[in-house]
């Protein structure tokens, strides 16, 4: 079961909501029902699952309603319309008690201004969630010291906020969120208001810190590269609906609109393309079983020139060329073991394609891709690499062909003749 | 013509009549009142003026010292002296008391009504034109009324005073809870704030530098009030200004005129040191 889910969310912020929702069911934009109604609608019918330990990322431009959504997951905004279920159970019908009883102990959040109480030291904000949930002082502190050590802090207690940089001060939001021990993290562009090496910085401490901690974190940002980087999951949002949820991989190779399209076509796609997105299915052939003739007639329906030779694990053991597997046959010989070859490269369905782009340079052999076990998963080709990069071009930097161009630098010069 | 219309308007009387049934009607009211004020005033005058003076003067020099820095320590150790030297002493720690009285109560009074009015748009809306006016009318108007219900004396003189030192406690109060950021505020709820602990762990301790200056403009009007309430008798060193001014004895106009302006220094750098506590430099 999921750990928070949202369904069919709504939030409209104004003084006729029902006349807004009419609207809405008639299929009218954000835009005219602001015009029309003077209501805003700030989340439109949003749904979507987190599952424990994964990392959300909701993504949007300005105004699209990420914050508002965030804001709903712990009543911060009272959603309009939908459901909110954490761990199954609906917060919109919890009890002021029920309610108060989940902020303190699931769920915990960290804010792009910080907002630390000024008035308190480092580890006064750290134990903050703490003391208002009523435990001793002695076991909020030491549950304080322990969260200010995890983000790095230790040494730093007794310093007020105004003392700190902004991103040690994210830190000890961080650390106050932590403390409390909720299961859930909200973050809301905790890192946007950072200068973007500290914000690097910290983007890879959170990463390190999800490893050991395993929380259930829901990070708003309405940047990509930190999107990519951090989620598990991405859900994009476009005028206060989901427009898609998927995978950074998912999201960057079948984006489902053009509004999605436009977000994504500026990433660095090396990176966060995984080779299992490319690679392709590879003529196989059994070492022990089959012999050249089988290898020269799959080779021939699949057009190639090598065939991938497998033991009877499917391991890889290496390629057999149709030259080697012709003279075979001339030679009358039925055993293909002594002209396996094993001048290949290999590498894994999860490495980014930006490390193949080398050695794909290098070999005119495709790249194998092996699995955990050592067995074949499929090939990856120059040709298919080159392929994915070259999806989000500009048009109008791509190559010209040599006769177009002559072709129109020749028609303006025979006016002037 | 005017004479008619004046007798038969007859404001003075009508406002009479009023005063009259006001203090027959509610006569316990402003005896209770009389007596708490006096009780509070009385104990402040008794621990101003039991120690000796030599140990009084140590004290403020040693509180300006760590509130405002060396130069104001040095300062009032002198100004402090030379109030006891021109024998000025008892009558200074007689307005003194009179100003705490009144900023006690004022403050009392001040702060909840300030935090009503940032918590509740129609408590602002009903309290600040009452604040505008009680701003625009003269420190003068405010000594009739408390004459009328409390008679001559030091009484009175709180009363007048706390009534006009109270805006800028209620203001400032407002106004300091109304600028807590909206994220701080966010923080509070989103970690399991009750409204209780909003208020007092959150919106109170953020807005405490802006109350504080509300509290350093509420010190400084009451001291100047107090002077001003030397004409109805309230005693201290408004009296003894007053003496100098109707008797003509410029000396004594001037040097009870010293003492004010150095306990006015005094006040005004030591509370305002509040406005800027440590560690929040930002
Ligand atoms: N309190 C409010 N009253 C009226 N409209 C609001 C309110 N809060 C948000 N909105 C509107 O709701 C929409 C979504 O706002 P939201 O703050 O959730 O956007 P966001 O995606 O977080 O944007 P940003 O990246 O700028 O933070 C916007 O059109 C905004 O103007
Ligand atoms: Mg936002």
């Amino acid at each position: 079961m999921s750990i928070l889910e949202v369904r069919n969310l709504y939030k409209v912020f104004g003084p006729s909501p029902s006349r807004a929702f009419t609207l809405l069911e008639k299929g009218a934009s954000k835009e005219e029902i602001l015009k029309k109604t003077g209501n805003t609608v700030g989340i439109n019918n949003a749904s979507f699952s987190v599952e424990k330990q994964e990392t959300f990322v909701i993504m949007g431009l300005s105004g699209s309603g990420k914050s508002t959504v965030i804001r709903c997951l712990n009543r911060l905004i009272e959603p309009t319309r939908g459901q909110v279920l954490i761990d199954g159970e609906d917060i919109m019908k919890m009890s002021k008690a029920q309610l108060l009883e989940t902020r303190r102990k699931k769920l915990s959040m960290v804010f792009q201004q910080f907002a630390l109480l000024p008035h308190r030291t480092v580890l006064g904000n750290a134990e903050y969630g703490l003391e208002l949930s009523g435990v001793p002082k002695q076991e909020r502190q030491q549950k304080a010291m322990q969260a200010l050590e995890q983000v790095g802090l230790k040494g730093y207690e007794q310093q007020y906020p105004s003392e700190l940089s902004g991103g040690m001060q994210q830190r000890v939001g961080l650390a106050r969120a932590l403390a409390n021990g909720p299961e859930i993290l909200l973050m809301d562009e905790a890192f946007s208001a950072l200068d973007p090496l500290i914000r690097t910085q910290m983007q890879d401490e959170l990463l390190e810190l999800q490893a050991t901690l395993q929380k259930t974190i829901i990070f708003i940002t309405h940047d990509l590269d930190e999107a990519l980087k951090i989620g598990d999951r991405i859900a994009i949002m476009k005028d206060g609906e989901v427009v898609q949820i998927g995978t950074p991989e998912q999201i960057l190779t079948k984006p489902a609109d053009e509004y999605v399209r436009a977000f994504v076509q500026n990433v660095d796609r090396t990176k966060v393309i995984t080779v299992s997105a490319i690679m392709r299915k590879a003529p196989t052939v059994a070492l022990y079983k089959e012999g050249p003739k089988a290898a020269i007639r799959k080779m021939e329906n699949e057009r190639m020139s090598i065939i991938y030779a497998l033991d009877n694990e499917r391991k890889l053991q290496g390629i057999v060329t149709i030259d080697d597997a012709i003279r075979l046959v001339r030679e009358r010989k039925d055993d293909l073991t002594p002209v396996v070859a094993n001048n290949i490269f290999t590498t894994t369905p999860d490495t980014a394609i930006g490390n193949l782009l080398g050695t794909a340079l290098e070999t005119s052999q495709p790249i194998a891709v092996l699995d955990e076990n050592g067995r074949l998963a499929g090939i990856v080709d120059r040709a298919s690499i080159l392929g994915e990069l070259s999806k989000t071009m500009d048009e109008e930097e791509l190559p010209v062909p040599l006769a177009d161009q002559l072709e129109e630098e020749s028609t303006p010069n025979q006016k002037e003749d | 013509m005017e004479q008619q219309l004046r007798t038969m308007l007859d404001i003075g009387g009508w406002f009479e009549i009023v005063i009259n049934w006001l203090t027959a009607n509610f006569d316990g009211l402003f005896d209770a009142i009389r007596e708490l004020v006096n009780a509070v005033l009385v104990s402040f005058q008794g621990i101003l003026t039991f120690p000796h003076p030599y140990i009084m003067v140590g004290l403020f020099a040693a509180l300006a010292f760590w509130r405002a820095g060396i130069g104001i320590g040095i300062f009032t150790l002198l100004g402090m002296f030379l109030i006891h030297i021109m024998g000025f002493w008892e009558v200074t720690m007689d307005t003194l008391a009179l100003v705490i009285t009144s900023v006690v109560i004022a403050l009392v009074i001040g702060v909840p009504v300030g935090i009503l009015a940032a918590k509740s748009d129609l408590a602002e809306r009903i309290v600040r034109p009452v604040l505008d006016f009680m701003q625009t009318l003269p420190a003068f108007v405010y000594l009739i009324p408390a004459v009328l219900f409390f008679q001559l004396g030091a009484v009175p003189g709180v009363i007048a005073t706390l009534i006009f030192s109270l805006p800028p406690a209620v203001r400032l109060t407002s106004l300091g809870i109304r600028q807590v950021p909206k994220e701080i505020r966010e923080a509070a709820t989103s970690f399991g704030s009750t409204p209780r602990q909003m208020l007092f762990k959150a919106e109170l301790p953020v807005a405490l530098p802006t109350i504080m200056a509300g509290v350093n403009q509420t010190i400084m009007l009451a001291l100047s009030m107090v002077v001003i309430a030397g004409m109805i008798g309230a005693g201290g060193l408004g009296n003894e200004v007053l003496k100098g001014i109707t008797q003509l004895k410029i000396g004594l106009g001037f040097e009870s005129g010293i003492s004010i302006v150095i306990l006015a220094i005094f006040l005004d750098r030591v509370t305002q040191s509040l406005a800027n506590p440590k560690g929040r430099k930002s």
